[in-house]
């Protein structure tokens, strides 16, 4: 398995392959299966936040060491409108899509570290670290 | 790739294989909710047992399919929610309230024809 994996996100299959990928990488790492669902999890939830907001987009899988402990880096990345305020996106209930509104805070409770870098008309990157514990 | 429904007596039974998309579960939703009707049915079994991830909108679209066949007179049952799945669901936050849910496709059934009038 390569250490870094792309994944194009364009539709709703692609969540799926990506989060199938996530765990495949998260399995090769020494993850537990908890683990893995808990970033296979994280990763759907980002990859439709691409979809519902910006259309299209990337994620990129990539490993990294932590602390002398295995970790996945998960990147979605999209050129999408942007998020005007992310204090109040990573709100639970908030959602400007009709949805719940669970799933940045949500996904971040899943990971160990979590970060939004987001401006107006440009595009969102959300950058995820779950480490083996 | 849609997801078969089988009939057992006046109970459905729709038995997810494979990781889903979000076509493909509101496609479900909607076979079940007329199904429910053409059979005259009055239980709705949904068993995930093969879903490896039920994240925010497959948790609110099975618990859409539940409301959807209460208001058609049926109850729904969702079965086999693995033990990840369930940890992850609780970490994300999200319930399936007011949706009756059991171990697996017996107990299901079970708990269909116990609180059957």
């Amino acid at each position: 398995m390569p250490a870094e994996v792309l994944v194009p996100i364009r539709d709703e299959t692609d969540i799926v392959t990506a989060r199938q990928r996530g765990r495949e990488l998260a399995a090769a790492h020494g993850f537990s299966k908890t683990e893995q669902t808990l970033i296979a999890t994280a990763i759907s939830e980002v990859a439709r936040n691409i979809l519902a907001y910006a259309r299209r987009g990337e994620i990129v899988l990539a490993t990294s060491e932590h602390q002398s402990r295995p970790c996945i880096v998960v990147v979605a990345r999209d050129e999408g409108p942007g998020i005007q305020d992310v204090d109040v996106a990573m709100r639970e209930g908030y959602s400007t899509s009709n949805g719940l509104g669970m799933g940045l805070p949500g996904a971040k409770r899943l990971m160990d570290a979590f970060d939004v870098v987001s401006a107006v008309g440009k595009g969102t990157t959300v950058t995820m670290r779950k480490c083996v514990r | 790739m849609p997801v078969p429904i089988l009939r057992l007596d006046d109970v459905l039974v729709a038995s997810i294989q494979a990781a889903l998309t979000d076509q493909d579960l509101l496609q479900l939703r909607d076979d079940l909710s007329e199904k429910v009707g053409r059979f005259r049915a009055r239980g709705v079994i949904v068993d995930v047992t093969a879903l490896d991830v039920l994240d925010s909108f497959a948790t609110r679209t099975v618990r859409g399919i539940a409301y959807t066949a209460r208001l058609r007179g049926a109850r729904t049952v969702v079965v086999g929610i693995q033990p990840d799945v369930a940890f992850a669901m609780v970490q994300l936050g999200l319930t399936l309230e007011g949706v009756a849910t059991a171990l697996d496709l017996d107990e299901g059934l079970a708990l269909l024809r116990r609180d059957a009038p």
